[in-house]
């Protein structure tokens, strides 16, 4: 029987690690995700056998995560985009030591402290390093609170199968706000002993060392080319998106996450008034469906981004593209939500100007 | 030893054969189990090696080997984990006691022990050294104090002494403009989370003696479950203290003993 249950974003996903059979939550308290640490700390001892703990910091929390990760056990953290800035050295830290993860950034409006409000203003950080090297996390993208709760479970499994930190990139609203979700059964927490972990060098193998310090260049190199062939790899396996209505739109709109759900119902009021529109939505932002987007420019007239910043994922969008087509966007900062109105307006305006 | 002269060495860590070394009419004593081959790449006369040795020999003697994981720091002692023959992690600057955190809580039934120097412990990673210890986390931390930074060249560190140069404090540590040594280990020792806290040194062969005493300590004390051990080994840094070893270990028992006194800040089952 299918479990259905309503569910703050959140709770959600504190549930779905709960589930996943997660071994071990490390986090420092940060609005609009609190409610991760409160719900694990309340639920997940007693049900599963779960380490949770409260660091002192992000900086703690993030190090905590390499250390346990390092043993080979599931293990993740969530903050809010100031929490995610101080992770970024021990997030380049264990994408080299290519430790499985999964990091959860609520995403707040910034810069700065910016406000509590939802934004998605993180994309570059997420998408495009954030920390110090060339490095590259699985972005995922979750637009509904089910998706909230099947990329943590799917985030897991992307972490392991690449030994790579997997970052959910969701925002302040998703995180708050109330729907219906279906839940995974319970997984069996169980413990492999992996042959590159720390669990204490047996007899059969050699030692396990987990560093990112490579101090000659040849081998340093040697690491990213390293680096560079999984990411590839992971782009070649990996991309998943959305198509809403694009098979005969002329206009589409390209938003992720929360935002795309609003470009939806956008799209279907274009409809309404003989405009056809469709939302292209990319779920996984790495690895970004780039060649997906550019076949969609030969078929349509008019590419709208839409975000919830200051046009970030723009530039992906522009580079797929390539010049085929004028890309337009329309944004909101500083976490405020736009509209299906607002973003219908706009579809009107660059369709009149835009010559069929 | 700098950065710098660790990316030279490294070209000719395979050139050192050591079937030259140790041939067996030159073995006066062996390397404990948990000792690599790998030779050691601290300049000559620096404590760190003795530290080494010091830990791998406990390890040995309790036999737990298989059980046991490091955390080296970044500092000299970055390399550590070419050295212990045990499973080994490499924190970032001054978070050993966070990774050590993590490792120990999904592994709580292994030995787990950060190495961490006086800028990675006392300086970057304060935050984290007094929180560990607070929660009394069931780990040793092996805090080698040497009053300087060693790896970047000699700068000033948390536990500089008052009056000594380093290359940013090259008039010697004005304590006006740049603050006082920090006696963390007197701090730690007030926590409640913190279940042994000793200083030690490996100057002199009895010193030697008593620091592998704490050390096997700190160890066996994990197996109670009762918080942090913590002990502090106070050594010298040769080349950017810039003397002979020798006067380098002098200097160290005229000048850095009589401020960080040896001797067990705690010690349970005794008031302190
Ligand atoms: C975030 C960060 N800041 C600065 C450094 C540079 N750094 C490397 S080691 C070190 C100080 C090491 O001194 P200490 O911890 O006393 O160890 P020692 O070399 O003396 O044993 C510094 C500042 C770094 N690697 N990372
Ligand atoms: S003598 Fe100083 S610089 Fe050399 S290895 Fe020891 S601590 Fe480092
Ligand atoms: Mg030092």
């Amino acid at each position: 029987m299918k479990e259905l249950k309503l569910m703050k974003g959140n709770e959600a996903l504190a549930e779905a690690a709960i589930r996943a059979g997660c071994d071990a939550y490390f986090g420092y308290p940060i609005t609009p995700q609190s409610e991760v640490l409160e719900y694990l700390a309340k639920e997940a001892y007693a049900r599963t056998g779960m380490v949770v703990l409260q660091a002192e910091s992000e900086i703690a929390s993030i190090n905590m995560i390499y250390g346990a990760a390092g043993t080979g056990k599931k293990v993740m953290t969530s903050s809010s985009s100031p929490g995610i800035s101080l992770m970024q050295e021990g997030i380049s830290y264990i994408a080299c030591a290519e430790l499985p993860c999964l990091i959860v950034n609520v995403v707040r409006a910034g810069p700065g402290l910016g406000t509590i409000q939802p934004a998605q203003s993180d994309y570059f950080q997420a998408v495009k390093g954030g920390g110090h090297g060339d490095y590259k996390l699985i972005v995922l993208a979750p637009s509904t609170i089910q998706e909230m709760v099947d990329h943590t479970k799917l985030g897991f499994e992307l972490a392991f199968k690449w030994r790579n930190p997997v970052m959910i990139l969701t925002d302040g609203a998703l995180g708050q706000m109330m729907e219906k979700v279906e839940l995974f059964p319970q997984t069996e927490r169980k413990f492999e002993l992996l042959p590159w972990a720390t669990t204490g060098k047996t007899k059969d193998r050699g030692r396990s060392i987990i560093t990112s310090l490579y101090i000659q260049p040849e081998v340093m190199q040697e690491k990213n080319l390293h680096l560079q062939k999984k990411y590839k790899s992971i782009e070649r396996e990996e991309i998943r998106f959305e198509k809403y209505k694009c098979d005969d739109a002329e206009v589409v709109l390209l938003a992720f996450g929360l935002v795309a759900r609003i470009c939806k119902k956008a799209a279907d009021l274009a409809r309404e008034k003989g405009i056809k529109a469709g939302v292209f939505r990319p779920i996984t932002l790495f690895p970004f469906p780039y060649e997906e987007v550019n076949t969609l420019a030969d078929s349509s007239r008019i590419f709208l981004t839409v975000e919830m910043n200051a046009g970030q994922m723009l530039e992906d969008i522009r580079l797929a593209v390539n010049g085929k087509i004028q890309v337009d966007f329309t944004g909101r900062m500083g976490g405020i939500i736009p509209t299906p109105e607002e973003i219908l307006e706009k579809i009107i305006e660059i369709n009149e100007g835009v010559p069929a | 030893m700098n950065e710098r002269r660790m990316l030279d060495d490294s070209h000719y860590e395979n050139l050192i054969e050591e079937e030259s070394v140790c041939i067996n009419e030159n073995l006066v004593y062996d390397k404990p189990e948990t000792l690599t081959k790998t030779p050691m790449h601290y300049c000559p006369g620096c404590g760190h090696g003795v530290a080494h040795r010091l830990i791998a020999e406990v390890i040995d003697e309790l036999g737990i080997q298989e059980k046991t994981i490091g955390v080296a720091p970044v500092g000299c002692a970055v390399f550590a984990y070419n050295y212990f023959n045990v499973d080994m992690s490499e924190a970032a600057h001054g978070r050993a006691s966070a990774v050590a955190t993590g490792i120990k809580r999904v592994l709580p039934d292994r030995y787990v022990f950060s190495y961490q120097g006086d800028g990675d412990l006392a300086a970057i990673g304060t935050g984290e050294t007094i929180h560990t210890c607070n929660r009394g986390e069931n780990i040793l931390i092996i805090f080698i104090n040497n009053g300087i930074y060693g790896m970047t060249g000699g700068q000033m560190a948390p536990t500089t002494l008052e009056g000594m140069k380093t290359t940013t404090t090259p008039f010697g540590r004005d304590v006006q403009a740049m603050g006082y040594p920090l006696k963390i280990t007197e701090l730690i020792a007030q926590l409640p989370g913190v279940y042994y806290c000793s200083r030690v040194a490996v100057n002199t062969p009895v010193h030697v003696r008593k620091a592998k005493k704490a050390i096997y300590n700190g160890f066996k004390f994990q197996e109670l479950n009762k918080g942090v051990s913590f002990v502090e080994i106070v050594t010298n840094c040769p080349s950017n203290w810039k003397m002979t070893p020798v006067e380098s270990n002098k200097w160290l028992e005229e000048h850095m003993l009589p401020f960080y006194p040896l001797g067990d800040l705690k010690l349970p089952g005794k008031e302190n």
